[in-house]
């Protein structure tokens, strides 16, 4: 067996056992969709980072990074930067005023049915489509890391399918929170252990290592390039690359703190504070983590050099590649197993929230108008809409195969995040006027901005050269009547002008006379939800 | 730690079981409750758009004068790296102001609560 195989069937075992462990505690709505609020600042922290950096953030970013250096660098930028807008807007109100989804807090002064419906609808889109590029990337990056095991492509995908299911239905929230923790935690150590590694190759001295950036030698169509990977502009050209770059700065700073994902985490902690302080932990690791990405991503891009990546997998295995030529295939196993850890705990995480979405927001209080009818249906719904998502991701994923172009989901999710959830959050929270009907056009507007702008972008409307075959091939053969890949730009602010449009459109004196109850709440917390007494 | 506050969990949309609507509406209007979200204005609207400003100047600047964030700072070291790198301490710093300013909005949100607790108390 090959050491890759037997630490990934390590960390399987060790969250098995966890998820064995929190299955037993996991009885009641509370303590299954958000651990009994008894999460501490640190544990939610340390859970929000392992949450967010995604295979995209450790292998995506590194891949970048290598293939086309400074404007890498500006991903990871944006992915700290965002948390600002998290932690100064959304997540003490959110925590104060909310159950256990966003729903909850539009609920209050809103009709809670239409509202819940759409809130629930651009949930599953977002959990959905950011999962099914987790899955697909999962399985190509599982069966290359395993080559030689046997595994396929299909195994790889199954396997990462049939974990998160059991991690989600068996051991909810609590189950789901552990994984997280123990990812990020390998995360951060892997990172930091390839980082002095890289910093050692140059004898420790920086001076040295951003020379070396300076003239990175790589083949570009048989020629010979010589270039300084710390210049800006290798990746975003002109004429829309300022644009575009503009664009996904906005997706990610607004996107974050809409994504369903990182937001139910908020529900997980005691109280407002904790939240609070939850985020400050996250942004530590995720800040210590991406400026790391330096390391990784130019690191691979000096020492392994781009011509032995493309060669060797492509960009995707940039980092698990730099592991190896620093120090051998022990480490690269390693770092191999931390980019499977990885994986799993953000798609446990999609498949938690997406799950109780479906549970809290559409079957208990859309269909049954908020009346649960016997104890524990909550509870159950959702571990059924658990298991149907996760066999769904698994179906698409193995439907789409390896070499899908499935990128374009992930800008989709944050664009959807930022177009559709974040306007409505915030103007509930903020804007006494706010009602109904804006609420619903907001998130339809948003929605069908984002996911529009994306199907006439450049990501789904090219004309490939003939060598391009199969799934690789762009949707629609034509020029792209939208130049952007990330739609942010124009989505974000048709979100808002639906959302208020909408309201300014109708009257809903009761959505107004509510505003104060709303308002104290988010601001002090007065009758929030209480952590479980056991 | 201090005892967290009394109050009935209620269900979203539900009838509140011990506060009414109008219990609301008085803690709004209430001095102390005005005097928390004059307080936290002042901290989180400068903030936020000092913050936004900080970041969008990024990518704006590497868009649009990509020749002068290449100027060469320490060593091979260019403005561009420099000033990506001073965002992660931008938001470090930001969000460290933050929770200094936050204990005082958490010492005006418990009087509130306390407050309201020993009306409803009294009634």
């Amino acid at each position: 067996m090959s050491t890759p195989l037997v630490m990934f069937l390590i960390f399987i075992a060790i969250t098995l056992g966890i998820t064995y462990w929190a299955s037993k505690r996991s009885t009641g709505s509370s303590a299954y969709f958000a651990a009994s609020r008894r999460v501490t600042g640190w544990q939610n922290g340390i859970a929000v980072a392992g949450d967010y950096m995604s295979a995209a953030s450790f292998l995506g970013i590194a891949g970048i990074i290598a293939f086309q250096g400074y404007d890498g660098f500006l991903f990871s930028v944006g992915w700290l930067v965002a948390y600002l807008t998290v932690l100064l807007v959304v997540a003490e109100p959110l925590r104060n005023a909310g159950k256990y989804t966003m729903a909850d807090v539009l609920a209050y002064r809103l009709k809670p049915r239409p509202v819940r419906a759409m809130a629930s609808l651009s949930t599953l889109t977002v959990s959905t489509f950011y999962m099914i590029a987790q899955m697909v990337g999962a399985g190509a990056l599982v069966a290359l890391l395993l080559k030689g095991s046997g595994i396929t492509f299909h195994t790889a995908v199954i396997g990462v399918g049939v974990l998160m299911i059991v991690y989600v239905v068996f051991g909810g929230m609590l189950a789901t929170t552990w994984v997280q923790i123990i990812k990020a935690i390998l995360l951060m150590g892997g990172t930091l252990l390839l980082s002095i590694l890289v910093l050692a190759h140059f004898g420790f001295h920086l001076g040295a290592f951003f020379d070396a950036i300076g003239h990175v030698t790589y083949h570009d169509k048989g020629q010979e390039v010589v270039k300084d990977f710390l210049q800006p502009g290798l990746r975003y050209k002109p004429p829309y690359g300022p644009l575009e770059l503009i664009s996904l700065g906005m997706a990610l700073i607004f996107g974050t703190a809409g994504l369903p994902h990182i937001l139910v985490r908020f529900y997980t902690v005691p109280d407002a504070k904790t939240a609070r302080i939850s985020v400050v932990w996250a942004m530590v690791l995720i800040g210590s983590f991406y400026i790391m990405t330096t390391f990784l991503g130019f690191g691979a891009a000096t020492i392994v050099g781009r011509d032995f990546i493309a060669t060797h997998g492509g960009t995707n295995m940039s980092a698990p590649l730099l592991a190896q030529a620093l120090a051998g295939d022990i480490f690269f196993a390693f770092i191999s197993s931390i980019a499977f850890a990885t994986i799993l705990a953000v798609v446990a995480g999609l498949t938690i929230s997406a799950s109780t979405s479906f549970a809290h927001d559409f079957w208990t209080n859309v269909i049954h108008k908020g009346v649960e009818r016997k104890a524990g249906e909550e509870v159950l719904v959702a571990r059924i809409s658990a298991f149907v998502v996760g066999a769904v991701a698994i179906f698409v994923a193995i439907l789409l195969g390896p070499t899908a172009n499935v990128a374009f989901l992930v800008a989709l999710a944050f664009a959807v995040a930022a177009s559709a959830n974040l306007p409505v959050i915030v103007l509930s929270i903020f804007w006494r006027r706010f009602n109904t009907v804006g609420a619903c056009l907001g998130l339809g507007t948003g929605l069908v901005a984002s996911i529009g702008l994306i199907l006439i972008g450049p990501s789904l409307m090219a004309v490939d050269p003939p060598t391009v075959v199969g799934a690789a091939r762009h949707l629609f053969q034509r020029p792209a009547i939208f130049p952007l890949e990330n739609p942010g730009i124009l989505s974000i602010p048709l979100g808002f002008l639906g959302a208020i449009l909408g309201t300014l459109l109708s009257h809903e004196p009761s959505a107004e006379s509510k505003f104060n109850e709303l308002l104290v709440r988010s601001n002090t917390g007065l009758g929030a939800e209480k952590a479980s007494a056991h | 730690m201090p005892e967290p506050p009394k109050v009935q969990a209620m269900p979203p949309g539900g009838a509140p079981p011990a506060t009414s609507a109008t219990e609301w509406d008085r803690v709004a209007a209430s001095p102390e409750f005005r005097d928390l979200m004059a307080t936290k204005k002042t901290f989180i609207i400068p903030a936020f758009v000092f913050f936004i400003v900080y970041y969008f100047a990024l990518p704006v600047l590497v868009g649009y004068a990509p020749q002068f964030m290449a100027t060469k700072v320490i060593g091979n070291v260019n403005l561009a790296y420099l000033f990506a790198l001073s965002q992660f301490f931008m938001a470090w710093t930001v969000a460290w102001l933050y929770v200094k300013a936050a204990g005082g909005f958490d010492r005006l949100a418990r009087d509130i609560i306390e407050k309201s607790e020993s009306g409803k108390g009294g009634k």
